[in-house]
């Protein structure tokens, strides 16, 4: 009796706030927009049978029809991809570095990383506006050492988006790979190095191969909040800037056509399962491995 | 092992990045001018005029409201939920429990809002901090969940078993047992679901109505005017509150480690 | 009948305590215990033992209530305790990993089960004094347990589970945890405290020194069955199969045709100790007549002389001993176109024709450089291998059909003056009851 309380509890918590709302979503993706209260049409006021027949796929059909939409998923998936390369381009040196590091150095090295976790993702996307914007930080410092005589403009394009995604998510991608290198046995690469490998290579052979795994989850970790992302956008991007978060948002906030926004949730939902499936499977893999 | 030139460079620039920014936003607050690139001299003035703003003050107090409770909700929930999924056996709809647990840790923010927000408006539910609350509890009892289990996963079970079998119910040997162990557990669970709604600016906007802001929705709704000194004070009280909070932790985590690693030099001396 | 002996498996008037009664247990495919009948009286000191995977485990969990059989009962004191929850039965563990409950002192450990039946404080706090009198951890009350030794927390482990007074205490691989040396030490201990508490103890091990020292009876188990249930000495001197007789201690076992023996000719009676049961006619008339009409075309005529042994010679190794020597009735095994048949006297004639083997403890072998006068069985072969093991040393003998005989004698002279090595040629040599016949 007590056991079943306790499966009960948190399911039916999360079937009520976490499954049912999709539901909700679905259904309002299959409405028409309408001058009501709620803003779309059919609801369960029509009666179960009427709000069924007249659900239908226009909101889908508009979606694909309209370039914007298109465009935004599109550019959503290259901010994501781009910006994840080069949170890794940055990331694996440090994540390298951190577990080649002395020791007692490590601990310390570690929270440093964990603390802008902790910190407001917010503040920190804002600290980026007074560095990036036309009088900021960055082109004073770089009008002062005399490489650039008028000031760059970074801020509201897709480079501050970039920089924004990197800086936010570097720790998600830090984190992995440094849990990957540290369990490396050391003497691998002498062994390597002892059997005729250049430095160079035998990292290329062997230490690359082996934090592979590290590499995949700390990809999947910034790839997929990348791709819904909202604030950086937002804040950092320009009007240029197409993101599907911000689309979203726009979409109900500002026209508030909610069975377009709730398509639009769904398509993004659809394309995101992919990697989510695919690092699930990875993350398996990695478990029984490790039996 | 020494480090190479190179990884020192990686190193040093990689911190250099993940700091620089917020060590200029913490300068910068004690700027005298309004405009925030030009150091007119040091002044607290902008902390002052931060504490005398009601706006700011209301929001801070709603946050907190909204984070103390979404995460106890969410740590007893998620606390619950990561012993049936670990320690649950077989039930019906297993696969879909734990489906909704993980699926919420990669969920983009606007997804999630935007569907508890049409729950609630679909049962028509005002919104207000309760809706904040319910909304912050049922993604960050997932976090909850995922730190909780993992530590239960690494449980002797036995521990249990001896319990039982010294005659106390499955409620006892929860509560006097499996509960204090993995309390370490439990509080970074609450700790991190309480900075997760501290945090939180999407899911917040779709769920809250007019008469509750949050301290995120109040920053972006300045910060979306470009950069402003008050604002440059609140961060860094809020960054201050974080690294004081995450020191002190790593601290009494290094001397509960130091004192464990004595206890059992002692008791190897005993032997 | 004196009533020294603790013998109640002897005695049909005792009730056991605990009944097995054809249990089986499966887990889905996988059936870890495989009808199952055995009983286990009060102030027993019982031992389960067998290789990992045997099952011992889950019957211990099934007596704690963690598992419930699939078929069949386990009765406690004549009660089906099928069904009641391990927090409602008289049933204490000690578990293998101990189970010390880390947050609480190892005062509060050994008072958890006891809080939880009672709220006098007072009996509470004089049981737990009790029990630590008992196992010698006053000094360490305060203490948690990563704070004190291994051993130490063993002797907690047994003092919390021995508070509630159980019916019965289960010990699963108690000392499994302890260097060689604390856990000798250790198993005196249990059978000192098992005997003061007059508790019936289960213990579940994988150890059969472990076994043999501490337990009144031993339960060997392969693979969800019982195969001998007896005391340690007749676990070892006669085993039942020979999955026993090779589990149990280090054994030589030959395989061979049994025969009943003939009577030895002009063997003198007096050097008989016991069995004198009458002889039958060797071979019998029915034998005869089957050969000599059934047979014979097939196999070849029978020779009357067959059953004569050769005369004596010292240097062949085809003749075991001087016929006259020879003690009447048991067995012989033939086992070997270029050896003698090995002699068991003491096996029952009825096993004519059977396949046994002959299952031979190293100490009951003799090594010597010479062919001893008067053995039963004596064979000649070269020494391969010696175990020096301090107090004893094991050779390896290898006969000259490649079979291989454990030998084992005291050291009781300097290993320098040890007048056998390596490569020596050697007469290993039995008496006619130093063997185990085994029919499976």
């Amino acid at each position: 009796m007590r056991r079943r309380l306790l499966i009960a509890v948190p399911y039916v918590w999360l079937l009520a706030l976490f499954l049912i709302p999709f539901a909700v979503v679905f259904k309002i993706s299959l409405s028409d927009i309408a001058l009501a209260i709620p803003p779309y049409t059919p609801t369960a006021k029509d009666g179960i049978w009427n709000m069924l027949t007249g659900l239908d796929f226009e909101n889908f059909v508009f979606l694909s029809e309209d370039d914007l939409y298109w465009k935004a998923y599109l550019s959503s998936l290259q901010i994501a991809f781009i910006s994840t390369l080069l949170t890794l381009c940055v990331g694996y040196p440090m994540a390298y570095a951190m577990a080649r590091a002395p020791e007692q150095w490590r601990p310390t090295l570690l929270m440093l990383v964990i603390l802008p976790f902790w910190t407001s993702f917010l503040i920190r996307v804002y600290a980026w506006v007074g560095i990036l914007s036309g009088e900021g930080f960055l082109n004073q410092f770089l009008l002062w050492i005399g490489v650039i005589s008028t000031p760059l403009t970074i801020l509201n394009t897709n480079t501050a988006v970039y920089i924004g995604i990197v800086y936010t998510y570097l720790p998600f991608m830090i984190l992995p790979i440094y849990s990957a290198l540290d369990r490396l046995d050391g003497s691998l690469i002498e062994a390597a190095e002892d059997l005729g490998c250049s430095r160079i290579k035998a990292f290329w052979l062997v230490t690359i191969p082996l934090s592979k795994n590290g590499i995949i989850a700390g990809c999947f970790l910034v790839f997929i909040p990348a791709l819904g992302e909202f604030v950086i956008p937002s804040l950092l991007g320009g009007s240029g800037t197409l993101m599907i978060g911000k689309v979203l948002f726009e979409e109900f906030f500002s026209n508030r056509d909610w069975p377009v926004a709730s398509a639009v949730a769904v398509i993004l939902l659809l394309i995101l399962i992919i990697p989510i499936v695919l690092f699930q499977r990875n993350e398996q893999r990695q478990a029984e491995a490790e039996k | 092992m020494r480090l190479s030139p190179f990884n020192v460079v990686s190193l040093t620039l990689g911190f250099v990045f993940l700091y620089l920014p917020m060590l200029i936003l913490v300068i910068y607050s004690f700027n005298a001018s309004k405009l925030v690139t030009v150091w007119a001299g040091f002044s607290t003035k902008w902390y002052g005029e931060l504490l005398s703003n009601d706006a700011f003050l209301d929001a801070a107090w709603v946050t907190l409201q909204v984070a103390v409770l979404s995460s106890t909700l969410a740590t007893v929930l998620g606390t619950m939920a990561a012993y049936v999924l670990v320690r649950g056996g077989r039930f019906f709809g297993r696969t879909l429990f734990s489906g909704m647990i993980y699926a919420p840790l990669v969920m983009p923010e606007v997804i999630t809002g935007l569907s508890l927000l049409l729950l609630f408006i679909g049962i028509g539910m005002d919104r207000g901090v309760l809706t904040i609350v319910l909304a912050h509890t049922t993604f960050s009892m997932c976090f909850v969940s995922v730190v909780v289990s993992s530590r239960l996963m690494t449980f002797d079970q036995s521990l249990e078993e001896a319990a039982l079998d010294l005659g106390a119910s499955a409620f006892e040997a929860f509560r006097l047992v499996t509960l204090p162990i993995i309390a370490p557990a439990v509080i970074s669970g609450w700790l991190l679901a309480f900075t997760l709604s501290l945090d939180d600016l999407v899911i917040a906007s779709f769920t809250s109505g007019p008469s509750a802001t949050t301290l995120p929705m109040k920053i972006w709704s300045s910060v979306r005017l470009g950069v402003s000194p008050e604002i440059n004070a609140l961060s860094t009280i809020l960054i201050g509150l974080v690294t004081v909070g995450v020191i002190a932790a790593s601290i009494a985590s290094k001397q509960s480690a130091l004192r464990a690693k004595r206890d059992e030099q002692a008791a190897a001396r005993a032997q | 009948m004196a009533e020294t002996v603790f013998a109640p498996w002897d005695d049909p008037e005792q009730k056991p305590l605990i009944r097995f009664r054809n249990v089986t247990k499966r887990f889905g495919d996988f059936t870890a215990i495989d009808d199952l009948t055995l009983d286990i009286f009060e102030q027993e000191f019982f031992a389960l033992l067998g290789p990992s995977g045997c099952g011992k485990t889950t019957m211990m969990r099934m007596l704690a209530g963690f598992e419930n059989p699939t078929s069949g009962a386990i009765e406690l004191a004549g009660q089906d305790i099928a069904g009641i929850p391990p927090n409602k039965r008289a049933v204490n563990m000690m578990f293998q990993s101990y189970a010390l409950f880390p947050h609480l002192s190892i005062w509060d450990n050994i008072a958890f089960g006891l809080r939880r039946e009672s709220s006098d404080k007072a009996a509470i706090a004089s049981r737990v004094e009790e029990m630590l009198k008992l196992t010698r951890l006053e000094k360490f009350a305060r203490r948690k347990p990563h704070q004190i030794s291994g051993g130490q927390r063993q002797r907690v482990a047994l003092a919390r589970s021995l508070a509630k007074a159980p019916k019965l205490l289960l010990l699963d691989e108690p000392l499994g945890a302890l260097d060689a040396k604390l856990r000798e030490a250790t198993q005196f201990e249990l059978m000192d405290i098992q005997e003061k508490t007059g508790t019936t103890f289960v213990i579940v091990t994988h150890d059969q020194e472990e076994a043999m020292t501490v337990a009144s009876r031993v339960a060997v188990m392969d693979e969800g069955r019982v195969m001998q249930v007896a005391t340690p000495q007749r676990i070892y001197e006669a085993p039942n199969s020979s999955y026993v007789a090779d589990f149990i201690g280090d054994v030589t076992l030959i395989e061979g045709t049994a025969r009943a023996r003939a009577q030895a000719p002009e063997a003198p009676n007096t050097a008989v100790p016991q069995s004198s049961a009458p002889r039958g006619p060797s071979p019998n008339a029915l034998g005869v007549w089957l050969h000599d009409k059934v047979l014979a075309p097939v196999i070849g005529t029978r020779t009357d002389t067959q059953l004569q042994l050769p005369p004596p010679d010292k240097s062949d190794t085809t003749l075991s001993v001087l016929s006259r020597d020879i003690p009447e009735g048991g067995i012989d095994i033939a086992w070997s176109d270029s050896q003698p048949p090995l002699i068991a006297l003491d096996a029952d004639a009825a096993l004519d024709g059977a396949q046994v083997t002959l299952a031979l403890r190293p100490e009951k072998v003799s090594i010597s450089k010479t062919r001893p006068d008067g053995a039963v069985n004596a064979l000649k072969g070269t020494v391969i291998d010696i175990a020096y093991l301090g107090n004893l040393s094991t050779y390896h003998v290898e006969l000259a059909g490649g079979v291989m005989i454990k030998a084992q004698t005291a050291n009781t002279r300097r290993v320098s003056r040890r007048e056998i090595t390596w490569e020596d040629e050697v007469w290993v040599s039995w008496s006619g009851t130093a063997g185990v016949v085994l029919s499976t």
